[in-house]
């Protein structure tokens, strides 16, 4: 693994070295990031030029390229040693998965895992986001920042660099390619520099696709492709630029519908042979006029005419009318007396129980339509069918805790719970903390409603444990399309994490726009003509469900990977659909279960404070309990702004449904009113993404289900394992299942099997946050007042006989920029990744735009003052066991456990912030971060500039994380960062100081 | 659009309801010529000030309650869906007359025959976008779902209602995306339950009488906003709120003696908007 360092810090150069070039590209659009980065890159010179690092130019690019690497959560708290010890504890559960599936080769597995996949990947160059395991960070990161800044256009750059070194039989495969994100680029550049193997014997696998106009599509591929390659295949076979909303799905036993993973080899995932796929819609855009393509448009169409058929999507009689209408000239164009005789419209089927009253009518309709061009009567029909309450729900199969059927829908706008036909409860995803499956089970945490002090949590139970994790990875593909700006990181840089690691690895809706807008071909022709095709491919080739006349004629017969809507039809057959499986009548109270955790903490700061750990807790590891994440990072504060949140917002296409329908032309191309980004400002933010948080330990837990896990315990020095306080009820519950099923406890580290996953959906799309702010409700200035209390932090932490203080957020307000400080020392200390960097220059800016009607008052100079202390070193926590809907035995518990931890967090702060909650946001200038590092500090600095009512103001905040062996004079560290700080700024004043220390008691835990 | 409509179904009222109609709490007596003076006014400004063809069905003695008719069909775009009222001695309302009068106007005419489901019209809030249905004692789960089989288009999302008799007798419709909602706690927490299920966001109008938050909205072509709500000389806090309503053409109406058996401004009618042509 060690050696891969080498070769690694050479792409990595490489990779920076392109960053700037292809920026230059979009200079407008890359502008704040280019800036940033480039102030990083002053910083990190004179950083090493301060310390004792040699600043050759190789030496300290290996040595920060390397660090990010390691990922901005714990490991940056860990000593070297430690590291490499991390890299393998993510292998081995890989590993230990390829085991399960071959059932063979383990050790060769383990050996050839970055130089062979590596050489594998070459081969398929498409195959994104594939990395090894200690890289991917940065890979991932790079390929973030960069996707941010030239979306699309500089692909061609890359192109040509490959075309020198790939096998010439690639670069089918790297046209493909030209459409994919920067991430792959970044992956190919990487694997050019990687060692050169020779190509293995090639197993192919055939694969079929049925399309969406009922067509099969058939390749053969190599047999450890990956998903990514098959649809990439597909897409470029159906001309689909926007590929983003589509996805595979495969059958399994042959009703359960799963999404192909684009990132894992297809093999992994679908188990028998055939490989029979179906492409399909994966996420239903909420305005289809958005969509820049008509081609995409008319997959979309493809696909809702399906779902109507089918019963999925319901629809009124004049609603089913009209929407075939619009079918019939898209498809055949204007009504023509002459060649449309009455049986014209008996070849299509618009609805699942068409009546020739409903034919009637449609050709009633057909006929008011003339002079609508294919792709306008596309565009009707799609402003139609997204207003239909079920357009674009997934819905799956459920029960509540009283074991009341139920279903699940999940939407663009978050959780939708129905009982029969009707709406019962709904979760806006701004209101959703937390997503969770464990078994059977899938959870939701959500935020506490008004008036209502404590997050609750809902549980629900899944017919088996299959359906629950598909539930969940449908919530987090969703969320993050979205939601989010840009995909979260996959937690893979965690020490010990148990459940999935799942996480939605594509562009997200935002990310697809920006992309698409860049989209610069003349409209591609294709044809409308599906129903013939489908009647056609009647005789005998195994067509999918789907296309109308298909179903009409086959639903009863509907094999293989269409068996499920087979079935949907059957049902629907017998004049019923899915949703209507009449249960009787009764209101089901949903489960609601109080976290009592917050219940001890009265002080104000504190107990943001703990609110923050909490989040991050659940967030990064499951197994650990309140207290010993006091890290005020930012990205928790922002979090807690989240965290208080009022009801959510409009979301864009929700406004942009009110406005009339602009009818597509064909190939526009072009600036749209955006949707929650655009441009430059996009590109800034789109850090959002990142998972970020400081972690700054790790910890085992007793009982985890996974046999990784428990040899890290073994080799692990420092972990303590901790029984979970709050955050950890589904842990608790893993404990239990443990504790009785043994059988699954030791060995479910097979990633398509894993008993547990969490989610949290962060809620970081800024335009959300700023609009949830302009509503100016009493939430919002709430949010502004915790926000301006907790900004500001100086932490330490001791752990273990590592000791860290981290002094943190020195905020300085005045029209002053001032580079990093660093604190001297020997460099052993992990810098902040740039992941983190970026992140907390994102989160600064967010934070910039919340609070930053808070600035007038910081300029004053004040002494800080003390306004909160230390909170007990043990917390007692409440567990909450949410119990299974179907045994109505109640299994909550309430447990105390002990943490073995000592927290101390102080906070000084100027009194000012206090009454400064309110007041309008100001423009944001410019936010960046700085890191710099040295022995067994780590400083990070955020600049933000704003300007409010013409003035403008800078806020400064630093974050210092000392690390130590021994004892450090806490007070002395403290006193000394305030000091440099004032004396770097002496125009500026500190407003606020929070020290934050850790101690690790030791490792004498029982469990 | 919400509140377009060019027909209304109203029925004139029977002399019973001064004596046998339901109400949810004892009050003052029914003057029954006042009672039909306010009613003739009520029809007359839909007729003449807005032009609405209006459908007027005979009073019939053997339903007291008949001359709100808004409990006996919810009518949206082109289907009619006659309800099972939760009242059994409203039941026949819903009969002959009524289908017949829908019938005539070309509705698609859907009738709940499902005996265990029960569902009052006054506890179906449309928005233009989606419906609302109170849970009531008059509306039942099983109601509700007939109606969301009806109205497949549209998200059908229940909202418990407690303390009043009807949904719509603290909320309504006050202009396309407009919901007058009353001040009360009820009403408040029940607004909450609809924004909560809601992927729309709702501008609110928060009326400091309940009752007066049932106002009837119509967006008629060439009159533009028009909102009939309850006189100032009943409750004037509540008609000082709707005068803010600058875009609106508001007519004061009286309900005085209606009231006293519940009867709200959307109770005693049906609009009907039929997208014509479809």
């Amino acid at each position: 693994m060690t050696t891969e360092v080498g070769s690694e810090a050479e792409v990595k150069k490489e990779a920076e070295k392109l960053e700037p070039d292809t920026a230059k590209e979009k200079p407008e659009e890359a502008s704040e990031s280019l800036e940033n980065q480039k102030t990083e890159e002053t910083e990190e010179t004179q950083d090493s030029s301060s310390s004792p690092v040699p600043t050759s130019q190789s030496s300290p690019t290996s040595r920060k390229e390397r660090d990010p690497s390691e990922g901005k959560g714990i490991s940056r708290f860990l000593p070297p040693w430690l590291k490499k010890q991390k890299s393998y504890s993510i292998a081995e559960p890989k590993d230990e998965a390829k085991k399960k599936a071959e059932g063979d080769e383990h050790v060769e597995e383990c050996e050839r895992q970055l130089p062979e996949e590596v050489a594998e990947l070459k081969g398929e160059a498409a195959a994104e986001n594939h990395q090894t395991k200690t890289d991917d960070k940065e890979e991932e990161k790079h390929s973030v920042s960069s996707a941010e800044t030239q979306p699309a256009k500089e692909d061609s750059k890359e192109i040509e660099v490959e075309k020198v070194t790939e096998e010439p039989e690639e670069k089918l495969e790297e046209e493909t390619g030209k459409r994919e994100t920067k991430e792959v680029q970044t992956t190919e550049i990487k694997m050019e520099k990687a060692p050169q193997k020779a190509p293995k014997k090639i197993k192919t696998v055939q694969c079929k696709v049925m399309l969406l106009d009922g067509t099969e599509y058939s390749c053969d591929l190599e047999k450890r492709a990956k998903g990514q390659v098959l649809f990439d295949r597909v897409c470029e076979h159906l001309n689909l630029l926007e590929k983003d909303y589509f996805g595979l799905l495969f059958y399994e036993n042959s009703d359960q519908k799963n999404w192909l993973d684009s990132s894992k080899e297809i093999k992994r995932q679908i188990r028998n042979f055939p490989w029979l796929f179906t492409f399909h819609v994966k996420f239903y855009p909420p305005d289809p006029s958005q969509l820049t393509e008509d081609i995409t448009r008319y997959f979309l169409c493809l696909q809702l005419r399906q779902d109507i058929v089918s019963g999925r999507l319901p629809c009124s009689f004049v609603t089913h009318a009209l929407l075939g209408s619009y079918t019939l000239q898209a498809e055949l164009g204007d009504y023509d007396p002459e060649e449309h005789n009455s049986d014209y419209i008996s070849e299509f089927q618009f609805a699942p129980n068409q009546t020739k009253e409903m034919e009637d009518k449609v050709v009633e309709l057909h006929k008011t339509h003339r002079g609508l061009t294919p792709a306008q009567a596309d565009s009707q029909f799609l402003e139609n069918a997204k207003r239909l309450s079920m357009y674009g729900v997934d819905l799956h199969h459920a029960k509540d805790s009283e074991g009341v059927d139920i279903m699940l829908g999940v939407c663009a706008n978050g959780l939708l719970i129905y009982k029969d036909r009707l709406r019962i409860n709904r979760f806006a995803w701004p209101k959703i903390l937390k997503i969770s499956y464990k078994r059977s089970n899938f959870y939701i945490k959500v935020r506490p409603a008004e008036l209502e002090q404590f997050e609750s949590t809902i549980g629900f139970k899944l017919p088996n444990h299959r359906a629950a994790k598909r539930l969940w990875k449908v919530c987090v593909e969703h969320h993050t399309f979205f939601r989010l700006i840009s995909p979260e990181q996959p937690a893979k840089g965690k020490f010990l994490t148990l459940g999935s690691k799942f996480r939605y690895s594509g562009r997200t809706q935002a990310q697809t726009r920006q992309a698409s807008n860049l989209i610069d071909r003349p409209a591609p022709y294709f044809e409308r003509t599906s129903s013939k095709r489908i009647s056609r491919s009647l005789d005998g080739a195994p067509v999918g469900i789907t296309d109308q006349s298909l179903l009409r004629d086959l639903s009863a017969t509907a094999a293989g990977p269409t068996g499920d809507e087979a079935a949907v039809l059957a049902k629907l057959k017998n004049g019923e659909s899915r949703e209507e499986d009449g249960s009787p009548i009764k209101s089901p109270p949903l489960e609601l279960t109080q976290d009592g955790k917050n219940n001890s903490l009265k002080v104000d700061g504190e107990n943001i404070y703990v609110r923050h750990s909490n989040l991050m807790l659940e967030d990064l590891d499951k197994t650990q309990d309140d207290l010993l994440k006091h890290q005020a990072s930012i990205s928790e504060l922002k979090r807690s702004f989240m965290e208080s949140t009022p009801e959510p917002r409009p979301n864009e296409w929700e406004k942009r449904r009110i406005t009339p329908l602009s009818l597509q032309t064909q190939g526009k191309v072009g600036p749209r009113a955006e949707g929650p980004c655009s441009g430059a400002r996009d590109a800034d933010k789109s850090s959002h993404e990142t998972l970020s948080v400081v972690e700054e330990k790790k910890r085992a837990e007793v009982g985890i289900e996974e046999t990784v896990v428990i040899n890290e315990i073994n080799e692990g020095k420092i972990q303590v394992a901790i029984d979970g306080g709050e955050p950890c009820k589904v842990e608790q519950l893993s404990k239990k299942d443990s504790s009785s099923t043994s059988s699954e406890s030791s060995s479910s580290s097979e990633s398509e099997d894993e008993e547990v996953g969490e989610y949290q959906p962060y809620h970081r799309v800024t335009e959300d946050v700023i609009r949830e702010e302009k509503e100016g409700n009493e939430d919002a200035k709430e949010v502004e007042g915790y926000t301006a209390k907790v900004v500001q932090c100086v932490e330490s932490v001791i752990e273990g006989s590592k000791e860290k203080v981290s002094i943190g957020h020195a905020q300085v307000a005045e029209e002053s920029l001032v580079e990093g400080n660093a604190v001297s020392g020997t460099p052993e200390e992990k810098s902040f990744t740039e992941e983190a960097k970026q992140d907390l220059r994102e989160e600064r800016e967010e934070e910039q735009l919340k609070i930053n009607g808070d600035l007038s008052h910081i300029g004053i100079d004040v002494k800080p003052q003390i306004i909160c202390c230390s909170e007990p070193p043990v917390v007692k926590t409440e567990m909450v066991t949410i119990s299974d809907a179907t045994q109505r035995t109640e299994i909550s518990t309430k447990e105390v456990p002990i943490v073995q931890t000592e927290t101390k967090t102080i906070t000084y702060e100027s009194p000012q912030l206090d009454g400064s909650a309110g007041g309008d946001a100001g423009v944001l200038l410019s936010a960046q971060t700085i890191t710099s590092e040295s022995v067994s500090t780590t400083t990070t600095t955020h600049i933000t500039k704003t300007v409010k009512g013409g003035v403008s103001e800078t806020r400064i905040e630093k974050r210092i994380v000392i690390t130590g062996d021994a004892d450090i004079d806490h007070d002395q560290a403290l006193a000394q960062a305030i000091k440099e700080a004032k004396e770097q700024h002496p125009d500026m004043s500190v407003t606020r100081v929070v020290v934050h220390k850790e101690t690790e008691l030791a490792e004498e835990d029982e469990g | 659009r919400q509140g377009a409509a060019h027909h209304a179904v109203v029925r004139a009222l029977p002399e019973s309801v001064c004596q046998q109609a339901l109400r949810v709490e004892k009050g003052g007596a029914v003057d029954f010529a006042r009672a039909e003076r306010e009613h003739q006014l009520y029809v007359g400004v839909l007729r003449h000030k807005l032009g609405l063809q209006v459908l007027e069905l005979p009073a019939d003695e053997s339903l007291p309650d008949c001359v709100f008719v808004e409990d006996a069909a919810v009518v949206c775009e082109e289907t009619a869906l006659l309800t099972r009222p939760g009242a059994p001695s409203r039941r026949k309302e819903v009969t002959e007359a009524m289908k017949i009068a829908l019938e005539s106007l070309n509705l698609n005419v859907v009738e709940m025959t499902d005996e265990n489901a029960t569902l009052d019209g006054g506890d179906v809030l449309f928005t233009g976008r989606e419906f609302f249905v109170g849970l009531s004692k008059r509306t039942n789960q099983r109601g509700a779902e007939i109606l969301a089989d009806t109205f497949k288009d549209y998200a059908v999302s229940t909202v418990p209602v407690h303390d009043s008799l009807h949904l719509k007798s603290f909320c309504s419709m006050a202009g396309p995306n407009l919901i007058a909602i009353g001040s009360s706690e009820g009403a408040q927490k029940a607004l909450k339950t609809m924004q909560q299920m809601s992927d729309h966001r709702y501008d609110k109008l928060t009326i400091p009488d309940d009752a007066a938050a049932n106002c009837l909205y119509l967006n008629i072509p060439n009159k533009g906003h028009v909102l009939l709500h309850r006189a100032p000389e009943e409750y004037p806090e509540s008609a000082k709120v709707f005068e803010k309503l600058k875009d609106h053409m508001l007519i004061p109406i009286a309900n005085i003696e209606l009231q006293k058996v519940d009867g709200a401004l959307t109770c005693c009618c049906i609009l009907i908007n039929k997208t014509s042509e479809l």
